[in-house]
């Protein structure tokens, strides 16, 4: 247990040592000339996300729990799948498509004859344009945690409201709020942490961020001791998220009762109203998948599916499923022990690690790599230098030159996902089950594994969703981690764009996008399996 | 159970022996080039240099971090050669110790000494000039100084990538060390004022704004026109026939160049094959190879330029050295904050 805090602490601990090596010389600069318009920026940012794609995924995710429209069968499955497209993709997709010389304004143009200057379009390099491709590819965070929120608890607290003649509205607003804000919590942090750890998009965007802030000093002032100082500063806003998240959640156990829960009967909407919200579920989808799809599938075809694909390409795609199977399944087991010795012993220092595991979301991706890189080159360092004693012969980097730098990027990363989405499900098991299995003498292996793990079946299956996911998509510890000739499906993309010629790696992205569906829709399926099964039950 | 854990062990130090001794055996063809510069840009050249020598080369594609990953890696680094764009990135490599001097004839009388380190920790290998691409159809005018972009007849009319990207911090500190830091900062606060939008995207998209009819004229990269112009991405090949390209010059001066460049790195396992790498990239063919696929300006005299890039007229590189212009990229960065350069 504490080995998996030391795990998590490590590049944290890394980076404030790094900051400590510089002094505080940039600091006066920095409050004069960055700080306010950065930290306004990322404010901005983050209240605009909020916002956007917490309302976007709780409404989806309560009108396709209550209520039956046109379309809504569909819908199910339709709204998780942006989770399944890199932010730093929809972002410089929505540029090709609505920017003054995008598909869109040149089809206007030339349809009207009218000049640039004839019209007026909003700017998507903007920080509204930043906040609408950021929601659009986060809402699922929410919809998932708030429908599975819904679909567990609402049936007979829905049923009493209507019965005491609560309206559509109303039930909303009084049920179905309350209830999600656990979910929200939860959906909601996770996407704003990684708004916040956003540099591809915002960068492209043209939002300068203290994100952005960290990069420039780092770079163009070469002070990576001032980057990292910054990167403190932002742990503030991340403890911030996380304490919000945590008072969301106060007070509350969520126990079921031992048997299957009841799933309330969605309400038809008839007519205009259920068109309408036909058309709120169908937007976000459109939004944040359906576009961009559309848009890769387009310049892969036009660039020739066939010129893309070829074995160097299959090596790639081999690599990044290795490196992100492997990471997920490290990321979940150490879930696993995390949660469930948090949930037995209650003791202060799984609950810090929890905390700790959060914390690692304040430093960019790059800034953070840097941060582990030390002590994995210091590891290797010392067996090669036993080995160079021994044989007189050079090794190398044993962890890096094989990708171990990347997995345990990766797990680290990726572990406050998993245990998030595993301490969710914990909340929902009655403590009187795991009461009653010690007080029948079981140990705690056996806890774990015939008690714990079977309830968590599900939580499992969606934190291993997202871990998955995520691994596939990460770019910056790829990027600066991997050892020699090796390229995951995100780096090729990068490097085509880096290069201006992003139609060359659609494919890669296309396929990123397509292994993401994968999981996305296993979850559904899952997710849905199991309300129709509780709602055969019910009736 | 003792046995089975020491035979296990035995198996396991018999076969990492194995295996360093195979990859021991290889390194003596190889070499690890560590590059921020993608490499399918360069993948002819070192084809090419492979059929050669018989020397295999393994790349790794860094961008930011680049320099510190091989500072963490130490000694037991498997970098060989560092290839890079940009005088900063190529002295943060020198100020970080990642380094080392190199000394061969071959780079000395090919590399004129404006573009390689004085005490050989790196070598310029190509030039990138940072000019003006302006509307074809709106501007007149054939001649430009880059005083003039800060010229109220430009307002609104300007367009131009994040102040803080290494390009434009560059030429940026190009322009403190022509004018003094105070004239910079006026000149700096002048150009923001004629920024027709927020400074966002890359250097193709300021050729793409001008297409739309968002600005006129826009700063960016040589070589952005040609690879523009001569792609296979049909939507570039309008933005890069939209604009044509205007060599600035400085009052008293030339138009600003920036380097790509290689160094040798500090602990590199295959020194010998680096060296070879370093005098075979300046090779004629080399030199005509990357001409061709990156329509850099190569570095070696008579060397024949990319024919898109020879249409811009003759180059008159800028009298300040690119050495200075390291010196004063700090500076030129917290101006681009003062004056609120991207907000």
């Amino acid at each position: 247990m504490a080995a998996t805090g030391l795990l998590v602490l490590m590049p944290l601990v890394a980076l404030i040592g790094i900051a400590a090596e510089g002094d505080a010389e940039i600091w006066p600069h920095l409050i004069a000339n960055v700080l306010p318009s950065s930290l306004r920026d990322t404010l901005a940012l983050l209240t605009g996300v909020a916002l956007v794609a917490g309302s976007m995924g709780i409404t989806t995710a309560w009108l396709v729990t209550a209520h039956r429209f046109p379309g809504r069968d569909m819908l199910v499955w339709l709204l998780p799948l942006p989770l399944a497209v890199p932010t730093y993709i929809t972002a410089y997709i929505y540029v090709e498509v609505f920017d003054a010389a995008g598909l869109v304004q040149m089809a206007l143009r030339d349809a009207t004859g009218w000049s640039r200057a004839d019209y007026w379009f909003p700017e998507i390099r903007s920080l509204s344009g930043c906040i609408l491709v950021m929601s659009a590819v986060l809402y699922p965070y929410v919809y998932i945690a708030a429908r599975t929120m819904f679909l567990t608890q609402s049936a007979s607290m829905m049923e009493v409201a209507r019965t005491l003649g609560a309206g559509r509205f109303k039930l909303f607003r009084v049920i179905a709020i309350p209830l999600a804000r656990p979910a929200l919590a939860v959906g909601l942090s996770l996407a704003l942490l990684e708004a916040l750890n956003d540099i591809g998009a915002s960068e492209y965007l043209g939002v300068r961020t203290l994100t952005v802030s960290v990069f420039t000093t780092w770079l163009n002032r070469g002070s990576l001791a001032g980057a990292a100082q910054i990167a403190c500063v932002m742990l503030a806003f991340v403890i911030a998220l996380i304490l919000i998240e945590r008072y969301g959640r106060r007070d509350r156990r969520y126990a079921l009762s031992t048997k299957r829960p009841r799933v309330a009967q969605p309400v038809p909407l008839s007519g205009g109203r259920g068109w309408l919200a036909a058309v709120l579920c169908v937007m976000p989808v459109i939004l944040g998948f359906f576009l961009p799809a559309t848009f890769l599938l387009r310049e892969t075809l036009r660039g020739g599916l066939v010129r893309q694909l070829d074995t160097t390409f299959l090596a790639h795609l081999t690599t990044t499923i290795g490196l992100s199977t492997v990471a997920t399944l490290a990321a979940l087991a150490l879930a696993i022990l995390l949660v469930s010795a948090s949930r037995l012993t209650k003791i202060a220092l799984t609950r810090s690690a929890l905390f700790v595991a959060g914390l690692g979301y304040a430093v960019p991706g790059t800034v953070l790599a840097i941060g582990l890189m030390t002590p994995l080159i210091a590891f290797d360092n010392m067996v090669g230098t036993i080995w160079r004693n021994l044989t007189g012969q050079r090794i190398g980097l044993l962890l890096m030159g094989a990708a171990g730098g990347i997995i345990l990027a990766y797990v680290i990363r990726f572990l406050p996902i998993a245990t998030g989405a595993l301490s969710a499900g914990f909340e929902r098991v009655s403590p009187g089950l795991e009461d009653a299995a010690r007080t029948l003498g079981a140990n705690r292996r056996e806890l774990i594994r015939r008690v714990q793990l079977p309830l968590l079946r599900p939580a499992l299956a969606s934190a291993a969703l997202l871990v998955f996911v995520d691994c596939i998509k990460e770019l910056p510890a790829t990027l600066l981690l991997r050892p020699l000739n090796t390229e995951t499906l995100a780096t090729l993309v990068y490097g085509h764009a880096a290069r201006g010629a992003f139609e060359d790696g659609s494919l890669a992205a296309l396929v990123i996008v397509l292994v993401g569906l994968l999981p996305v829709i296993q979850l559904t399926r899952s997710a849905e399996s199991r309300r129709k099964a509780a709602g055969t039950a019910s009736t | 159970m003792k046995m089975k854990i020491a035979r296990t062990l035995l198996l396991g130090a018999t076969a990492a022996g194995l295996l360093a001794g195979s990859s021991l055996a290889a390194i003596a063809q190889e070499l690890n080039l560590y590059t921020s510069r993608e490499p399918g840009l360069i993948k002819p050249i070192l084809d090419e240099f492979t059929k050669e020598t018989g020397i295999k080369v393994n790349t790794v594609f860094v961008n930011n971090g680049l320099e510190e990953r091989i500072r963490t890696e130490g000694e037991n680094s498997p970098a060989d050669v560092i290839l890079t764009v940009d005088i900063g990135r190529l002295q943060a490599a020198k100020d970080l110790g990642v380094t080392q001097p190199v000394k061969l004839t071959a780079l000395e009388e090919t590399i004129p000494a404006a573009y390689r380190d004085p005490e050989g920790h790196w070598f310029g290998i190509a030039l990138r000039g940072r000019v003006v691409y302006a509307s074809k159809d709106r501007v007149k005018q054939d001649q430009i100084t880059y005083e003039e972009l800060a010229d109220p007849k430009w307002k609104g009319k300007v367009c131009i990538r994040s102040g803080q990207h290494l390009y434009n911090i560059s030429l940026f500190a190009a322009v403190i060390a022509h004018k003094g830091e105070e004239k910079a900062e006026e000149w700096l606060k002048g150009l923001k004022a004629n920024l027709a939008k927020k400074p966002s995207g890359g250097d193709r998209e300021q050729a793409k704004d001008i297409l739309a009819g968002v600005c006129d004229i826009a700063i960016g990269n040589t070589y952005y026109v040609s690879l523009m112009r001569n792609g296979n991405n049909e939507e570039q090949k309008k933005w890069g026939e939209a604009i044509k390209v205007i060599l600035p010059t400085f009052e008293g001066g030339g138009t600003h160049v920036n380097v790509s460049g290689l160094a040798l790195a500090k602990n590199a396992p295959n020194k010998a094959n680096a060296e070879k790498f370093m005098e075979y990239m300046v090779s004629d063919e080399a030199q005509r190879l990357h001409a061709e696929a990156n329509s850099e300006y190569p570095v070696k005299a008579g060397i024949k330029i990319h024919p898109t890039i020879e249409s811009f007229g003759q180059l008159k590189p800028d009298n300040v050295s690119i050495a200075e212009i390291a010196k004063l990229r700090k500076k030129a960065s917290e101006l681009v904050d003062k004056v609120g350069f991207d907000q």
